[in-house]
Formats: C-alpha cells, sequence, structure tokens
C-alpha cells in the first residue's frame, strides 16, 4: 500500500508542477541557507585546528608589556622589552613546561648577491624549533652551542629561500642581515598562511645571542626579548601554566599587589576561539535566517496541502467509498507533505552544496560539506513535512465520505 | 444462506437546523443472493439515504441492518471501511474515477487499500477491464476515454474486490440512451451470469424495468415491492413527476 502511495503522491506533485515548486521555495532556500552555515562551521572548526597545530600544539606566548586590549600580540612601541632571558629559564623550569623559547624579531631586508628581500627575522634560542614544532627539512637547526658561541648561522623559511636563491640550493650559502653575513644551514618546510593571513615562511631564523652581539637593532637591551613562546606538556594543564607563568614573572619582576602584569600571556587556543567565536556569529545568523526560511516553508506546505484536500474533497470521498480508512486518507496527504519537504530539502541541499562550493573561492579557507550536515537537514525537513502536514492531513480523514461525495 | 442485504425497521434521524427531520421511518426489506434489484423514489423521498445505509457510509438511527447474516448496525468507521472495501462495489452517477489515474490504477485502487500486491492487483484490474469489455484501454485516463467506457471502469472497480453486493447509484443518469443501455446490458450479464447481487437506485422507470424486483420508496417507507410492473413502474413515475 505504502508504494503506490508513494507513487500517487510523487504524482500529485508533478501534476501542480509549478506550484509544488513554488511552495517547495522555502524549504530549498531553509535547508540551502543550513548546509551553508554548517560547511562554513565545519570549514572554520578545520581551518583553525590546522593553524594551531601550525604553530605549535599547546603554546602560550608571553609578550613582554602590559596587555592591551584587543590583541594578544601588542607591544608597546620603544618601550624595552620586561622579558629576560632569565626570565625564559625559569619558565623551562616550571613543571609541565616542555619548552621554552625566549624571541625577538625584526623586519629588514636580507641580502643574498644581487638580490635582496624584505623579511621578518626572528631570534631565538634552538627551544624555538621544539615550542613551533618546525624543524628544518633540509639542513639542521642551529645547536645551543652556535647560539651560545654567537655563531653566523641561519635557517631560513621556503619563501625566503624562493625569493633570495631561486632554483639554487641555499644549505651554505651566504646571506647578509645589516650588514652581518650568516651562512644558511636549514630551509624550513611551507606552513601557509598564519592566523591573520600572514606568510609564515616569509622568514629568517637567527640564534638569539648572534643577532643581539653582532646585529645592529637585533637586541638594542642585552638579555632581554618581546617574547617567550611557552609549550606546554598537554592541553589540560594549558590554563594551570599560564597562572604558574604569570605568578613566576610577577615574583621574579618584583610586582606588588597593586601593579599591573607588565607582561601578557596568550593562549593560541584562546586566539583560535575568538575567530571561532567570529566566524560562528556569522555562521548564526545564516542559520536563523535559514531556520526561520524553514519554517515559514513548512507553513507554506501546510497552506498548500489546505487548498489540495479542499480541492480534492470529492477525490477523498471516492477513496473512502471505495474502502479506503481514515488512517490511508492521512498517511497518503502526510506522505505529500513529506515529499514536499524531502524533494525541497533535496534541491536545498544541492543548492546549499554549490554556494558553500563557490563561498570556499572567496573565504580564506576550505568550506566542508559533512555527511552529518546532510542527515540533520534530511531529519529536519522531514520532522517539518509530517508536523505541518499533519493538520491538512487530519482534516482530509476527518471528512464524512457523504458529504464529500456530494462535493 | 443468509440473505445478502436484511434490513428490518431501519429509521434514520438527521439534525438540520429547522429540527430533527427523519428521512427513514422504518424500512425492512431482504435481499437474497444472486438478485437483481432496484430501489426507486423521487427526490427527497429518503432513497439516497437508504443507498449510504445499504453501501455502509452511513448508519441507521434505529433498527437492524445485516449484511450477509452479520448484524453491522454498531460497525465503527474502521469496520465499516474495511466492509465497503471488501464486500461492497459502487458506481456512481458521475462515474467517480480519479483523472490522474489510468484505467489500470482507478480499477487496482480498491485492491491498494485491501493490500493486495502490485502485480497481482494489476492481473486483477486486467482481468476485469476484459470482462467489462475494456481490453485494450488498460492504460487509458479516464479524459481519453467515452462516458459509457468511463462506467464500465467504474463496474470494473466495483467488481475488483469481488464483492457481496454490487451498488449502484443513477449508473445511466449521465448517459445517453444507446450507452446507458449498454451499461444497463452489462448490469444484467454480470447478474445473470456470475450471479453478482446488483442494486440499482434509481428514478428512471426504464431502468428499473431492467431489473427482476422494483422497491420503491417514499417519505421514508416503503410503498411498493415486487417484480417491475407496469402499474408499479408508472406509480414510481408519477411521483417523481410530482416531486
Amino acid at each position: 500500500m505504502l508504494g503506490a502511495m508513494l507513487a500517487e503522491a510523487w504524482a500529485a506533485l508533478i501534476a501542480n508542477r509549478l506550484r509544488s515548486s513554488l511552495t517547495m521555495l522555502g524549504m530549498i532556500i531553509g535547508v540551502a541557507a543550513v548546509i551553508l552555515m554548517l560547511a562554513i562551521g565545519a570549514g572554520v572548526q578545520t581551518y583553525i585546528e590546522k593553524q594551531i597545530s601550525s604553530l605549535g600544539s599547546n603554546l602560550l606566548i608571553v609578550n613582554s608589556g602590559a596587555a592591551r586590549t584587543g590583541g594578544g600580540f601588542a607591544q608597546g612601541a620603544g618601550t624595552a622589552p620586561t622579558l629576560t632571558l632569565d626570565d625564559a629559564e625559569a619558565i623551562a623550569g616550571l613543571p609541565d613546561v616542555v619548552a621554552a623559547a625566549p624571541q625577538s624579531g625584526f623586519g629588514t631586508q636580507v641580502v643574498a648577491g644581487p638580490t635582496n628581500w624584505l623579511t621578518q627575522v626572528a631570534t631565538s634560542t634552538p627551544s624555538w624549533f621544539q615550542v613551533q614544532d618546525w624543524y628544518p627539512d633540509e639542513g639542521r637547526p642551529f645547536t645551543d652551542m652556535e647560539n651560545r658561541q654567537a655563531a653566523r648561522v641561519a635557517v631560513i623559511g621556503r619563501t625566503v629561500a624562493d625569493e633570495l636563491f631561486g632554483a639554487n640550493d641555499p644549505l651554505g650559502q651566504q646571506i647578509r642581515v645589516r650588514g652581518v653575513t650568516f651562512t644558511v644551514i636549514g630551509i624550513l618546510p611551507t606552513r601557509g598562511q598564519g592566523i591573520g593571513g600572514s606568510n609564515r615562511d616569509d622568514t629568517v631564523v637567527l640564534p638569539l645571542n648572534s643577532a643581539q652581539r653582532l646585529v645592529q637593532g637585533g637586541g638594542a637591551f642585552r638579555r632581554s626579548v618581546r617574547t617567550i613562546s611557552v609549550s606546554v606538556a598537554t592541553p589540560e594543564v594549558m590554563g594551570p601554566t599560564e597562572e604558574a607563568i604569570a605568578q613566576l614573572l610577577r615574583r621574579r619582576h618584583r610586582l606588588g599587589a597593586s601593579q599591573v602584569d607588565d607582561f601578557s600571556i596568550t593562549n593560541i587556543t584562546a586566539v583560535g576561539d575568538t575567530f571561532a567565536e567570529t566566524t560562528g556569529a556569522i555562521s548564526l545568523l545564516l542559520g536563523a535566517i535559514g531556520g526561520i526560511s524553514l519554517i515559514v516553508g513548512g507553513i507554506g506546505i501546510m497552506n498548500i496541502m489546505l487548498v489540495s484536500v479542499t480541492e480534492r474533497t470529492r477525490e477523498i470521498g471516492i477513496r473512502m467509498a471505495i474502502g479506503a480508512a481514515r488512517s490511508a486518507i492521512r498517511l497518503q496527504f502526510l506522505l505529500e507533505a513529506l515529499m514536499l519537504s524531502l524533494v525541497g530539502c533535496l534541491a536545498g541541499v544541492l543548492i546549499g552544496t554549490g554556494l558553500a562550493i563557490i563561498a570556499g573561492k572567496f573565504l580564506p579557507f576550505d568550506t566542508l560539506i559533512t555527511p552529518m550536515s546532510v542527515i540533520v537537514s534530511f531529519a529536519i525537513s522531514a520532522a517539518i513535512g509530517v508536523f505541518f502536514g499533519w493538520w491538512p492531513a487530519t482534516r482530509a480523514a476527518k471528512l464524512s465520505p457523504i458529504e464529500a461525495l456530494r462535493s | 444462506m443468509a440473505a445478502v442485504l436484511d434490513l428490518a425497521g431501519v429509521v434514520k434521524d438527521y439534525a438540520s437546523e429547522a429540527g430533527a427531520f427523519r428521512a427513514l421511518s422504518g424500512v425492512s426489506f431482504k435481499v437474497e443472493q444472486g438478485e437483481f434489484l432496484s430501489i426507486m423514489g423521487p427526490s427527497g423521498s429518503g432513497k439516497s439515504t437508504l443507498m449510504n445505509i445499504i453501501g455502509c457510509l452511513d448508519t441507521a438511527t434505529e433498527g437492524q441492518y445485516r449484511f450477509d447474516g452479520t448484524d453491522i448496525s454498531d460497525y465503527d468507521e474502521k469496520a465499516l471501511a474495511r466492509l465497503r472495501n471488501d464486500a461492497i462495489g459502487f458506481v456512481f452517477q458521475q462515474f467517480n474515477l480519479l483523472p490522474r489515474l489510468t484505467s489500470r490504477a482507478n480499477v487496482a485502487l480498491p485492491l491498494v487499500y485491501s493490500g493486495v500486491a502490485p502485480k497481482d492487483r494489476n492481473a486483477r484490474a486486467d482481468q476485469m477491464l476484459a470482462l467489462v469489455g475494456l481490453a485494450g484501454k488498460e492504460g487509458s485516463r479516464p479524459s481519453q476515454l467515452s462516458g459509457g467506457q468511463q462506467q464500465r471502469v467504474a463496474v470494473a472497480r466495483a467488481l475488483a474486490n469481488n464483492p457481496r453486493l454490487l451498488l449502484a447509484d443513477e449508473p445511466t443518469g449521465a448517459l445517453d440512451t444507446r450507452t446507458g443501455a449498454e451499461v444497463l446490458a452489462l448490469f444484467r450479464q454480470l447478474n445473470a451470469e456470475r450471479g453478482v447481487t446488483a442494486v440499482i437506485v434509481t428514478h428512471d422507470p426504464g431502468v428499473a424495468a431492467a431489473t427482476n424486483r422494483v422497491v420503491r420508496i417514499q417519505d421514508g417507507l416503503v410503498t411498493y415491492d415486487g417484480p417491475p410492473t407496469r402499474e408499479a413502474l408508472a406509480g414510481a413515475g408519477h411521483d417523481y413527476e410530482h416531486a
């Protein structure tokens, strides 16, 4: 019986093609918006996870200078860095801290032979490679010994390697940073964009000590650093470790109870969360549009089903006369409502997927259609079909066969 | 063997705005297996009400109605629907085929509701269409058929579930004289050759004359029950003219 009823529901839908498509429009828009929302949400999720893992896992970044509203990386221009190498060593000694890399940096022209390239120079200890979880795939990182001896060695990012040396092998070549010559000993593998869209591969990494001793402006304040990157053992101890570092630094900097921190600690995961929240808000807006549209679509289905029941009163009478039980009549109209909503859902999924693919071209990340989002869409649509189809179907089932035949 | 229909003192009251209205005031008669009977009466005589009760579309207010030996006066809607599906075949004045469905699908529709498998019900539908002389028209829609052909499809549909009773309401009312006569001949043939018990509700003396027995209703009461004599039919015609 169900098979024949489904076939009839389909035939009824086809018989009123234009009316059916207009009725489905609400569902189509709603489902497309929901699919798009979930695709963006899933895309952001994946993107952030990738970004965070590219920054190094379980990373806390301690910046010198008090926190400024709106940014973790803010640094008062011209002020002396308040963090020192000793701070970094002290932090490295804390429990649950895997490594702490003191780091400074500056932007400058780097020269190799006739070519030069404006890039970001990072100066740090060998811990930097560990904290960033980013080791040269060609050559090697610099060693603790090289740092202490202020050796003239450099590790360069892929972009810098390409710009300065092109097809030539950069290993063993000389680069000049503010007039000081360094030998390239390692090349970092590609990492792509960082949060905010900067090119992480456009960088040169020098031993901190070498930069401070040899390069002008590479460390005007001896033994002081701008940033200490801290790698924590597990995500669970991020919070307590952040607290422990704060207490340690307040003690080391002899800050009184009334004095504010002269440093700020940023949890990279939290930065990702902020980004996720922003995108989440946009997604939520889309979701709200989708939700409202789905409800409006459902009301549209109810409206058209009521019209259909009125139009087909005689048909209902005939069916009852030849032995259709009221439950069979209700089932038939419910199936029609369900088919309207599910066909609308299918169209919505297709359109939503198309929009998500297009959106992915304009967003900094790829959108992601998950099977779950499609399943959720169909489940919601089915629920809407049954919910809004129930009343018209019940009205059809409650008709008196005699009255219906007379119409 | 029990009578197919056995009405004893059937009363039907309707509540209307003008107060209670008695459509049937105690109707009693029996129809035996294999009979070919017409129910005559002018408009407002209670003829339609009687047909609705016989056809299990409605139930009596008082009295007893036994269908095939079973008292169905206290049947609920679901049981009545089941009975209509299994045991009664309707033929209407306006054919009442579903316009979107082919002849085959229209004839198979009662079988859908009785849960017959698709293959079996299509075979049965084709068989019934052949029986009413419409072999080759299985795929046609009602709009592609003449009035007489549509009514034949309706008869095939009524016979699909092999019912105990074929109940027709003015089956020739929407047809011209010639096709009307053909449809009537089909009823006669089904009755004579297959023993189908048939009841035709009509106001047309010509139709009643084709049956073997006439039950005439007036003001909610049976006023004649016997063979279709000239006097009985004339009386019915007279009633009708004054209605």
